[in-house]
């Protein structure tokens, strides 16, 4: 377990949520784009937006990258915390799992041969981040972005 | 050219890339392919990647493009990224991407000067 818990203490707004399946590598542009709409619809502000997308395509390649058979899903919606709004990002597979977490978040271990900045830069990019993993059932990730 | 996921340009010895829209893995890919034959083909000796229309480069567009570039200089030519916008470049310091060995450019003007300046060594 890493990370606050993104999932207390907020009220969720579920007129918004969105669920993508994600099955091939054209899925992670809608991943991207899908975020990007939800980021503009509560005025997140460029850089801050450039980071949800790219910790939401680093999370998402990783459902593409690890998952057997490759799919999952991402469940977007908006949260809000004391007048304060935010993207709550779900990212979900019933892939292998992954047996060692804190291997895993340390920059440059990669079981891939890419370059094992998935799981902690995605972790930079965010305000918060919890992973959960379960070998042989899956792993999800859960994060969260609060406009400024 | 229609299904390219960029142009590709040549300007005297040098080729021109430029980078556009939401690339998918596929589109990289394939990229990297048609700049390596292109810089075979044209015997350029510079290149400038302009990814000024670029709004997300995540760990693998940027892995793709440090490719690119050791592939082309071990073809002789020398490259100068360029047009990085800024919340890119933000984006890509704290993901942890250090694009070490790469030479880059605010605008295409200044890298044009830069390759200029690496081809002459």
């Amino acid at each position: 377990m890493k990370g606050s818990s993104p999932s207390d203490a907020m009220s969720d707004d579920l007129t918004g949520v969105e669920t993508i399946s994600v099955l091939d590598e054209h899925d992670l542009i809608r991943v991207r784009q899908t975020l990007r709409e939800h980021a503009r619809r509560i005025k997140m502000g460029l850089v801050e937006e450039t980071k949800l997308i790219t910790a939401g395509s680093e999370l998402a390649r990783n459902i593409l990258k690890y998952a057997v058979p490759p799919g999952g899903t991402v469940v977007i919606r908006h949260v809000q915390n004391q007048g304060k709004k935010g993207i709550h990002a779900s990212f979900e597979d019933h892939g292998p799992g992954i047996a060692k977490i804190n291997e895993a978040m340390m920059d440059g271990f990669s079981t891939s041969g890419s370059l094992g900045l998935g799981l902690p830069g995605a972790r930079r990019l965010v305000d918060e981040f919890q992973i959960e993993s379960k070998v042989g059932s899956g792993t999800r990730v859960v994060v969260v972005k609060w406009t400024r | 050219m229609t299904e390219s996921p960029g142009g590709i340009i040549k300007i005297g010895s040098n080729l021109l890339v430029r980078l556009d829209g939401d690339l998918d893995d596929e589109m990289v890919n394939r990229l990297e392919s048609k700049i390596v034959s292109e810089v075979e083909k044209t015997h350029a000796q510079g290149m400038l990647i302009d990814v000024s229309g670029l709004t997300l480069v995540d760990s693998f567009v940027a892995r793709i493009i440090a490719r690119i570039v050791s592939l082309v200089r071990l073809l002789g030519a020398e490259t100068v990224v360029v047009g990085i916008q800024p919340a890119v470049a933000i984006t890509l310091v704290e993901l942890g991407v250090r694009f070490h060995n790469i030479t880059t450019a605010l605008n295409a003007e200044q890298g044009m000067e830069l390759l200029e300046g690496l081809k002459s060594q």
